[in-house]
């Protein structure tokens, strides 16, 4: 038994190891000077410079317009992941309301058009998609880098099976007392779904902050670049350069990764509690 | 659905009304787009299309290079598949074992889970770094000349390690809280009768989690053809010539890099008859689960 204990431990030591070592050397080595990198190679032990290259990789006019800072970039992806994750959440705590909750002629068919967007990743209908934005003018907004990702049912799902789980005497009783739709919605429903609501807003938001493919193709103006644009540009610039500045790429990568794992780590419980539970 | 419900003329579809309106003009209509488009060859320089039935399918099922990104896509996709489920289960299955330090080893595990494929291909184009990468000196120990970027089997292999390393934090959570889950008379009943750990878990424990991993088979075969798309993008950096690429890669490339938006989008509705499968499969096994429990 005892033996077991210590093979138990060194499994998940080694685990762990694996997995958040890459994420610690990134976070050290951003802290030295490219040239001491360039001939060390990956830090283990913290340098001396973490204030200057962050400094720098912030505030650093850079691109090919000379506009974008690492600041705004940051900005950008704020945006994005608050305004998708809170659009989210908005339109599809309503839409599974009506769905749960009203009697209505075409409620089946509202279902089955919400839920095939389940069907197709928006990877597979990329090309069409931009022929869309581009014709409608959206290329190059916060409207069309936020309100396209929006088109899919997940969260209505979510909602739509915790709904389900909500007592049916809360309905009644509510009634009997006079509520009508509005009311219910606003006094019972919503602060009942605030755990959901939490959860699905951490969820969504490291989702949207992580979006890369579609700020790649709706964003050729800096001003709206995100971060995981700036590491495609970043990786673009290297190509060629003496010594790269591995420094500042660290530096970008741990300025990406630090929200979403700080909002994840911090609100672990709900975070799980989130994901596990709302896919029955 | 509830047993009591509101009856109103207009308010149901008020609260449809922004969801629909979002997912007819950004799903339904780019979707009927591509199917019309696969079967158009368009002009690249806008000057019209003709109709070419299926033209666009046999350019693209015929084409040897595309059947050989097909082959590496079903091998990627199993790997990454079988490596992160397994290592996932078996980081659970130590993590349930242990009692304390519990807590510690569940946030260090699952702190990955939030970083997005593109930073974490980031990270690992710096560990296989021809200059810098600790692993490709680890590599050369062993003999390895390790050459990521320019040979094929190179690249193929970091690729497959960095989305494993990405997606182990969230099987790791799934089969975690599956685990959890589990009533603790059915482990004590089985530890009195199976003294063997290895076995009891292969015949007690692992059918009961087999709902739980099914469901993530599901999800991983979705990730490692769809969402490793940033890992791929910056790990070949825009150079396909002679690294692997995914379909979806292959998508992409067609349609902004070749300006071939006829092939593209026929590779788009072959990758989405592939994805409906896979989610009605998902649908099937769901139902039959809310049914069973």
């Amino acid at each position: 038994m005892h033996r077991t204990r210590i093979l138990d431990h060194a499994v998940l030591i080694l685990g762990a190891l694996f997995l958040t070592l890459p994420v610690v050397v990134a976070f050290m080595t951003s802290t030295h000077e490219a040239a001491a990198i360039h001939s060390t190679g990956l830090m283990l032990s913290p340098g001396g410079h973490l204030v200057e290259t962050y400094e720098t990789v912030l505030t650093r006019k850079g691109g090919f317009t000379g506009q974008v800072t690492g600041a705004r970039m940051m900005m950008n992806s704020f945006i994005l992941g608050i305004g998708f994750a809170v659009g989210k959440i908005a339109l599809s705590m309503l839409a599974a309301y009506a769905i749960v909750y009203f009697r209505f002629r075409f409620a089946t068919l509202a279902f089955w058009v919400i839920f095939t967007t389940l069907l197709l990743p928006l990877e597979v209908r990329i090309m069409p998609s931009y022929e869309v934005m581009s014709s409608l003018g959206l290329i190059n907004s916060y409207t069309g880098l936020i309100v396209p990702l929006l088109a899919s049912a997940t969260g209505t799902f979510y909602f739509r099976q915790f709904f389900k789980s909500v007592p049916e005497e809360l309905l009644e009783a509510a009634r009997i007392d006079g509520a009508g739709p509005f009311k219910f919605f606003i006094d019972v429903l919503v602060p009942l779904s605030k755990t959901m609501i939490a959860a699905i807003f951490i969820i969504m938001f490291v989702y949207g902050w992580n979006q890369y493919l579609w700020p790649m193709l709706m964003t050729t103006d800096e001003r709206f670049f995100t971060l995981m644009r700036g590491i495609k540009q970043i990786l673009q610039v290297w190509i060629g350069s003496q010594i790269p500045d591995y420094n500042e790429a660290f530096a970008l990568a741990v300025l990406a990764m630090l929200p979403p794992v700080l909002m994840v780590v911090l609100f672990q419980s709900w975070f799980i509690k989130g994901l596990t539970e709302s896919d029955k | 659905m509830k047993r009591v419900q509101f009856s109103s003329p207009l308010l149901p579809y008020l609260f449809l009304a922004p969801q629909l309106a979002v997912i007819v003009i950004f799903f339904y209509w780019p979707s009927v787009r591509a199917i019309q488009s696969s079967f158009y060859l368009e002009d690249p320089f806008g000057f019209g299309s003709t109709f070419v039935g299926f033209d666009n399918y046999l350019g693209v099922l015929l084409s040897p290079e595309y059947l050989s990104i097909a082959r590496f896509t079903a091998l990627f996709t199993a790997l990454v598949t079988f490596f992160s489920l397994a290592l996932g289960l078996l980081l659970a299955v130590k993590a349930d074992a242990v009692i304390r330090g519990n807590a510690a080893y569940k946030t260090l595990l699952i702190s990955v889970y939030a970083i997005a494929p593109p930073v974490a291909g980031l990270i690992g184009m710096m560990f296989f770094d021809q200059h810098i990468g600790p692993f490709v000196k680890i590599a050369a120990f062993f003999g390895w000349e390790m050459k990521v970027g320019l040979s094929y089997f190179d690249t193929a292999f970091a690729m497959i390690f960095v989305a494993v390393w990405k997606q182990i934090p969230y099987n790791f959570i799934f089969f975690l809280s599956g685990l959890q889950a589990l009533p603790a008379s059915v482990r004590e009943a089985a530890a009195i009768d199976c003294r063997s750990g290895i076995k009891r878990f292969w015949t007690v424990i692992f059918p009961l989690l087999a709902p739980t991993a099914f469901f993530l088979l599901i999800i991983n075969v979705t990730y490692a053809l769809f969402d490793t798309f940033g890992v791929i993008d910056v790990m070949v950096k825009d150079k396909a010539a002679n690294n692997p690429i995914t379909l979806v890669y292959k998508v992409y490339m067609d349609g902004f890099r070749g300006n071939d938006i006829g092939g593209s989008s026929a590779q788009s509705v072959i990758l989405m008859i592939v994805v409906f499968v896979l989610t009605v499969l998902q649908f099937r096994f769901i139902e039959r689960r809310i049914h069973y429990t």
